[in-house]
């Protein structure tokens, strides 16, 4: 339990706040230059692709977002993984803004987040009984996310674009190297560990 | 050795292609790890969450699962899902059906085998 503790100091230790807005601010500055590179002004439809794309990643940003809430609210978390959680769930809504500027910019209408109570039945939130089944819920679903957006960079019609996805990907595998740590799982020996 | 080469991708795209059909050389366990990795985070075998729910969808007619907001490219494309047209779907979704929401593709062979074989597997209808 001690080194656990350790762990999770040393894990806060690695993740400032200063990340979150460093991250933040990087990536929402991206969306107008997104625009622009795709050869689009705001309010002129572009790609339908590519606005579908980005808006099914804003589903995936809105259901992380509710997934950290869930997991702040219930009680279950100790510090520091609840801050831990916060943190991420921060950077979630950069992601969030960065994807719902773009859509627009693009021409689009920005998807909505789904009720609390859809995300409990799609999350099976019922399931989580303590800190470590919260912590696997979000360490799946980062390497899911991670792995979404490294797939759907082919399918995009601008560099521009899937560079902002590769963003939002490392930071995705950044927050699955975190959470594997917390739960003092092994890293995989084999290369190619999203993707 | 240039001839070599390419019909040693071509052998290697057939057995694909065939295995695809078959669905016969996929794992369906190392589909299910995959599965998770690759499609958890929009889909899940018995909700829909981002994307449609996936159980039953081997046999089913695209654009069909209940209670799912489609593109109405999908529901419009008359497809119905086995391992060929699944397997062509995760090579490159809009190419297939152009105007599909999913963009996200999955570009190893072995590991679509794979996941189709994990498919195959949650046959059952979901659960009301």
């Amino acid at each position: 339990m001690t080194q656990m503790q350790q762990s999770r100091r040393n894990l806060m230790r690695l993740t400032g706040t200063g990340v979150l807005s460093a991250v933040a601010v990087g990536i929402l500055g991206d969306a107008p230059a997104l625009a622009r590179s795709m050869g689009k002004g705001p309010g002129v439809t572009a790609s339908q692709g590519d606005i579908d794309i980005l808006n099914v990643a804003l589903g995936l940003e809105h259901e992380a977002i509710e997934a950290y809430l869930i997991g702040a609210e219930s009680g279950l978390l100790q510090k520091p993984v609840l801050d831990l959680a916060l943190i991420f769930q921060g950077h979630h809504k950069g992601h969030r803004d960065a994807l719902a500027r773009a859509v627009h910019d693009l021409g689009g209408k920005a998807v909505e987040p789904k009720t609390r109570a859809a995300y409990v039945e799609s999350l099976n939130v019922a399931s989580l009984k303590n800190q470590n089944d919260i912590l696997r819920l979000a360490q799946s679903h980062e390497l899911g996310a991670a792995n979404a957006y490294i797939g759907v960079m082919p399918s995009l019609g601008g560099k521009e674009l899937a560079q902002v996805c590769a963003k939002i990907a490392a930071d995705e595998a950044s927050h699955w190297s975190l959470l594997t740590t917390a739960l003092e799982q092994p890293i995989p020996a084999t290369a190619f560990l999203f993707g | 050795m240039r001839v070599t080469a390419t019909a040693i991708m071509l052998v290697a795209g057939f057995s694909s292609s065939v295995a695809a059909q078959s669905g016969a050389t996929g794992d369906a366990a190392r589909g299910a790890q995959i599965y998770q990795a690759s499609c958890g985070s929009c889909h899940s075998i018995n909700a829909n969450r981002v994307g449609p729910a996936h159980r039953g969808v081997v046999g089913r007619r695209a654009g069909t699962m209940t209670g799912y907001n489609y593109s109405a490219a999908l529901r419009a494309s008359r497809i119905i899902w086995d391992a060929r047209t699944i397997d062509r779907f995760l090579q490159d979704p809009q190419k297939m059906i152009p105007g599909t929401k999913m963009g996200f593709r999955l570009t190893d062979p072995s590991r679509r085998n794979d996941v189709i074989a994990y498919l195959r597997q949650q046959s059952r209808p979901v659960p009301k």
